[in-house]
């Protein structure tokens, strides 16, 4: 954590990272408005991008966890993703039910298997 | 007044998009709902959301949230704060992870940067039903800064059926009290990762990806999102075991790239 420094000096790094590299984003978006055609090739690219940046993101935290998670084998806590995803599929949608659902398995998986 | 733009796979409903002349939805519910409502109490109806399951997971998924940047060595404070300036779990997640492992703090900046791309779209998307009489520039800025997965998608979901002129105070209710919600579950997540049993840290740093996952795939309308989610989920793994720290933006970069010509083949096909 050494890079964020301490005290006000996090805050204000944390607070310039927001500023610059995430919320001209949501004023880009803003821009944009109805202008552009959000059907259009590029935006198509940028989407593809985003979403399996945040599916990778979604492996790593599964698959190679920091901490408690780390705790509970590989095999739950796939297992909780899958019933959680399944549950997701099955009940219309929804969002609830899946994470619920997730949640119970991997705390049943952990008590039951380790 | 729509255009067709293919059948989504997994349900076979066919995808429709507004078409140039669209014009916004009537509202659906009787006015009567809304009449007589001051700004402040239009405010109240989308605060109220927050208390609803949205609302719920969100505080779950912020209170993972803080476990996890306790993990990393953030303090409660830089927690919180990181919660409220950013307002989008996808970044400050992998921020935190990003450092917790000693990587760049630049690097994460851009991974940062990247997951934000996510946004454009979003904000796209409400950007017509917020302006209005009652929406200022300054008030949609702060509207903006509430769209994150979660308020959009109530957003998109419940402000066509709300009359013109409430849409934006009810939005700004939305937003904050999500808001509100992930600032308390992340500062709760964070105090109670220390004292809770293990098995409990572990299940809420797993709602994060669960949630984080469930979210992309209800967020998903054609194919090519399925296709670069899948393309993610499966590159994720040797990249994480071959280039450590660059691993989320090849991912992203090589995944979606993948998925948008896959999809074009396809079309085309």
């Amino acid at each position: 954590m050494n890079e964020l420094g301490t005290g006000a000096t996090t805050l204000l790094l944390m607070l310039a990272i927001s500023l610059f590299m995430h919320e001209p984003w949501r004023w880009l978006g803003l821009a944009v408005g109805s202008r552009i055609d959000i059907q259009s090739p590029w935006f198509q690219w940028v989407r593809g991008v985003a979403s399996a940046l945040v599916a990778g993101l979604v492996v790593r935290l599964t698959l190679f966890p920091a901490g408690a998670l780390a705790a509970v084998s590989s095999g739950v806590r796939l297992s909780a993703m899958a019933a959680g995803i399944a549950v997701f599929l099955f009940t219309g949608r929804h969002l609830g039910a899946g994470v619920g659902t997730g949640a119970l398995v991997l705390v049943a998986g952990r008590l039951l298997f380790g | 007044m729509w255009k067709e733009a293919g059948i989504e796979p997994l349900t076979g409903k066919p995808i429709v998009f507004p078409s140039d002349d669209y014009e916004l939805p009537r509202p659906a519910r009787d006015d009567a709902w809304w009449r007589g409502l001051s700004r402040l109490g239009v405010f109240r109806k989308g605060l109220a959301v927050a208390l609803e399951v949205p609302g719920l997971i969100l505080l779950a998924s912020a209170a993972g949230f803080g476990a996890l940047a306790r993990d990393a060595g953030l303090t409660v404070v830089d927690a919180v704060f990181m919660m409220g300036v950013f307002f989008a779990l996808p970044a400050q997640v992998v921020m935190v992870d990003q450092l917790a492992r000693g990587g760049a703090l630049m690097g994460g900046a851009l991974v940062v940067m990247l997951t934000g791309v996510r946004l454009v779209p979003m904000c796209v998307l409400l950007t017509p039903y917020l302006k209005g009489p009652r929406a200022t520039r300054p008030g949609m800025l702060l509207a903006a800064h509430f769209i994150a997965v979660t308020a959009w998608m109530e957003g998109y979901r419940r402000l066509p059926r709300v009359p013109e002129l409430h849409r934006f105070d009810y939005f700004i209710g939305i937003g904050t009290g999500l808001l509100i919600a992930s600032l308390v579950g992340t500062a709760a997540g964070f105090l109670l990762a220390g004292t809770v049993p293990s098995l409990i840290a572990a299940v809420l740093l797993f709602l994060t990806p669960v949630y984080f996952l469930l979210a992309l795939l209800s967020g998903a309308t054609e194919r090519a999102d399925y296709l670069a989610i899948v393309a993610g989920l499966l590159l994720e793994p040797p990249l994480f075991l071959m280039v450590p720290g660059f691993d989320l933006l090849i991912t992203g970069l090589l995944g979606g790239t993948l998925a948008f010509f896959a999809s074009r083949l396809e079309k085309r096909t």
